[in-house]
């Protein structure tokens, strides 16, 4: 039983875990299908969490601050849109200028206002999301196995992180299944086809675009008013790029994105749960190799393992029509 | 049934009544004019079609032909100009505009999503609801009829990039049916097919035509024009030349307007005087970059100190056939022998094997491959020969080298301003050309491979390049010269090949061979190893007509 319940923590703790990075990466999906790379998931996620943690102390209204932390999201993907599907420019270089404008200017404000640091106070109640209880999860406590998986791992959790499993099938829907997302995948495969279909590329781009920030904005809130209870320096702590990891590892694809991020969530949680506890054979692992654990996953991963992994043809490339 | 289908169904039922209506305009085209930076694409640009007719548009690589129909089915915008669809005026602001006019246009390189389903393609923009499934079974039905209308079957659900270029071709067609598309233009839809595929889409071509629909067919073969058109326009170097009907032409008449005659100029030289072979190309056959065949087996000698001219219209495959001898382009058979040295195309670095066996190479498009137009002339005037010992040894550079290289070059080849710091492209085209040729000839090559030396310079530096070339002969080097500009192949050649569809059609004494003949073997006419399958299917076709306008 001991076993038991520290699986269940542990798997417990790889979906809280689990899902800023599997918002980003779905985040990055719908800007990366259009055409549009985006290393700039980071930056975004770091300024729509610094934005949710603003507003939700201030109004105390955790509703309030989640919609901030995805309007600043928005704020910062037309921000990298601009200059890369109106002006053309390197997208990689946008995301970048994305990924310091956010570092930067979350410490100055949070500085210039809260004096704390650069973090923003505790969250005043009703500012923070809370864990729902889905219904009879008292009730069933008690079975043996499937009262536990019912009451710990799939209830008490808050609501973004459903929304956010939610939003895999949602997406694997949007893109194959309807016309938006007909456009969309076409749009960063083969942007002449789109263009000579009638279809205008850098407005399909810009919805993408939008959805990223929305998205990325959303992963935000999560860190610093439901994970959390305000924000913190630097508190995205390079999940945004790990997230672009999980997606290329992914092969841009919704529900690889659940499996990959649930890998990279799940190695997140060891590192928590390892750091301390004495290995048989091995003895006590040291803090510092437990926590490069998921990065030097990444590194593997992303080296050798998937060699394979194309992306959208047309990715990277500004959308120019005359020659 | 949708209201569409219902609407292609009836026309389909009065066919005749639609196509004798000749009198009417499809499309009125009045001044069109389009320039990219300082070129001009498209100058003062006057074309009439009738509708349910099938109208040809013939000329050259590069003649503006291309960028002409862009702008009619509004992918570009004419600087300025009028358009008139159907008799009315219309702005026609980009392709959704274009296609609710009735525009279609199949593309040359095809507008297709590669990992998309059939169906996908054909709906992409113009599904008619949210979600995909009902537009995909209306597509479904429509495309079922469509085949069987048109003989245009292909797999609804199979993937683009398992197709065939020829079942590719026909999703393009059938995405401009299905959007009701009443003038289909094509850009060189035969390019890419074999014989038989090309024979059954002049097949469609006839459906289509009966059903009234009107065929604007870009080309530059000119059998094809004179198989299947009602009429012609040439164009050449961005201008309309003029509007035949192709009943009243004939192929050498077509080759002499596209091709353009201007002066022939004097180039002084002396007789040739042929000494060992230098270059040998034997079987070599070259695809371009979609995979379509441009050379199909030819084998051709170069001896010392004689200069060897390509001529054909160009996209014969002079091109591919010359990036192929530079190692520019891997061949898929053959060999290439370079002083009695085999090159092996290996890796990469055939280009560097090739120099190295004693060949130099001038590119057909300077800014492309011949320079980095960005660099400052001495940079250029070394480009690809930096390991020379002279310049340095090791990663050691000597800059002082280069520049009294650069010097020397400038000197000789009098390449205007005379200053080695100044950025390449703020010289004129001639004298960047000039920077290309003193690079390669200083290198003092036995082999000289010539690629448009002359295109888009003045006349002043034009008579210097061809000096230089002529002097190169004298010295005793072996030239290979590819020019659409024959009057240039004719006044510096001492041997002249023409090419036409990949193959080698004739060879040619430049002092004997008069323009007209010349044209024919460039038109393919009396060529002898032509592709008998097509032969027969034009021939076929032409009695055909001829017996259809007997019957009438």
């Amino acid at each position: 039983m001991e076993i038991f319940n520290n699986i269940i923590f542990l798997l417990d703790s790889m979906i809280r875990l689990t899902v800023p990075l599997l918002l980003a990466a779905l985040a990055g999906l719908y800007s990366e299908r259009s055409g549009v790379f985006d290393i700039g998931l980071e930056g975004k996620m770091l300024a729509g969490a610094f934005g949710a943690a603003v507003v939700a102390y201030l109004s105390g209204n955790m509703w309030l601050g989640m919609f901030a932390g995805m309007g600043i999201g928005i704020v910062m993907a037309l921000i990298h849109g601009i200059a890369s599907i109106t002006f053309r420019g390197n997208q990689i270089i946008a995301g970048v200028a994305i990924n310091f404008l956010a570092a930067g200017l979350t410490v100055f404000l949070g500085q210039s206002w809260f004096k704390q640091g650069g973090r923003t106070p505790a969250l005043p109640e009703g500012g923070r999301f809370l864990a729902i209880d889905l219904p009879f999860a008292d009730a069933l406590k008690d079975v043996p196995i499937v009262g536990g998986i019912y009451s710990e791992l799939i209830s008490g959790h808050n609501i973004i992180v459903y929304i956010a499993f939610a939003m895999v099938p949602f997406t694997y829907w949007l893109l194959f299944k309807t016309r938006f997302g007909l456009r969309l995948r076409a749009t960063g495969e083969n942007p002449k086809a789109v263009d000579t279909a009638g279809v205008n590329v850098n407005f399909m781009r810009y919805k993408a675009v939008l959805i990223c920030g929305a998205l990325t904005g959303l992963a935000g809130s999560y860190l610093s008013i439901a994970l959390s209870a305000g924000f913190g320096l630097n508190m995205t702590a390079g999940m945004g790029f790990i997230a672009l990891a999980a997606l290329i590892f992914a092969k841009w694809r919704p529900w690889y994105v659940l499996w990959a991020t649930l890998l990279f969530g799940f190695l997140n949680a060891a590192q928590i749960r390892l750091q301390g506890v004495e290995l048989p054979y091995i003895g006590e692992v040291p803090v510092q190799a437990i926590q490069a654990l998921p990065y030097i996953l990444t590194v593997v991963l992303l080296a050798g393992f998937i060699g394979k992994a194309v992306g959208p043809k047309a990715g990277g490339i500004p959308y120019v029509k005359e020659r | 049934m949708t209201e569409k289908s219902q609407k292609n169904r009836r026309r389909s039922d009065i066919p005749a009544a639609v196509s004798s209506n000749s009198d009417e305009l499809a499309i009125e085209l009045i001044k069109i004019n389009k320039h990219f930076g300082p070129v001009y694409a498209n100058r003062d640009i006057d074309l009439k079609i009738a509708k349910g007719s099938v109208h040809g548009i013939v000329g050259e690589n590069g003649a503006g032909k291309t960028t002409l129909m862009s702008i009619l089915y509004g992918f570009y915008t004419a600087d300025s100009g009028k358009i008139k669809v159907g008799g009315k005026e219309v702005k026609i602001k980009d392709s959704s505009h274009a296609l609710q006019l009735g525009i279609g246009m199949v593309h040359q390189h095809f507008m297709l999503v590669d990992n998309f389903s059939v169906l996908e393609n054909v709906i992409l923009g113009a599904e008619d609801s949210v979600l995909l499934a009902p537009s995909k079974k209306k597509a479904r039905i429509e495309l079922a009829r469509l085949a069987e209308e048109y003989e245009l079957e292909v797999d609804p659900d199979a993937l683009i990039e398992d197709l065939s270029v020829g079942q590719q071709q026909r999703v393009e067609i059938l995405k401009a049916l299905y959007r009701g598309a009443e003038i289909l233009i094509l850009d060189e839809p035969t390019g890419v097919l074999t014989p038989a595929e090309a024979a059954h889409l002049f097949r469609v071509f006839d459906t289509l035509k009966k059903q009234g629909k009107t065929i604007v067919l870009i080309t530059h073969k000119l059998r094809e024009i004179m198989a299947i058109t009602d009429e012609v326009s040439v164009m050449r170097r961005g201008a309309m030349v003029k509007t035949l009907i192709t009943k009243e032409t004939d192929p050498s008449e077509l080759a002499e307007l596209m091709v353009g005659r201007s002066v022939l100029m004097e180039v002084k030289k002396g007789i040739a005087n042929p000494g060992d072979i230098k270059l040998e190309v034997r079987d070599l056959e070259v695809s371009d970059d979609i995979g379509v065949k441009r050379v199909k087996g030819v084998s051709l000698n170069v001896r010392a100190g004689e200069i060897v001219g390509i001529a054909g219209v160009s996209g014969n495959g002079q091109s591919e056939l010359l990036e192929a001898i530079a190692g520019m382009r891997k061949p898929d058979n053959g060999k290439v022998i370079v002083k009695g040295q085999e090159i092996a195309f290996k890796g990469d670095d055939s280009a560097a094997e090739l120099r190295l066996a004693g060949l130099a190479h001038v590119p057909e498009d300077r800014h492309e491959h011949g320079l980095v137009i960005s660099f400052e002339q001495w940079e250029n005037s070394i480009l690809g020969y930096s390991d020379d010992d002279k310049y340095g040894k090791g990663l050691y550079l000597s800059v002082k080298a280069c520049k009294n290289e650069a010097k020397k070059q400038i000197e000789e080849f009098d390449i205007r301003p005379p200053n080695p710091l100044l950025k390449t492209a703020n010289f004129s085209g001639g004298n960047q050309q000039k920077i290309v040729l003193a690079r390669e000839i200083s290198r003092d090559p036995d082999v000289f491979i010539v690629g448009q030396p002359t295109r888009g310079v003045d006349i002043g530096a034009i008579e210097s390049i061809h000096n230089h070339i002529i002097a190169m002969r004298d010295a005793g080097k072996a030239i290979l010269l590819v020019s659409v500009e024959l009057d240039e192949i004719r006044s510096l050649s001492d041997r002249i090949i023409v090419m036409f569809d990949g193959n080698i059609v004739g060879e040619a004494d430049p002092d004997k061979v008069n323009e007209g003949e010349l044209g024919l073997l460039m038109a393919g006419i009396s060529s002898q190893d032509k592709d008998k399958q097509e032969e027969a299917f034009v021939k076929d076709k032409i009695a055909n007509d001829l017996a259809n306008k007997g019957a009438v």
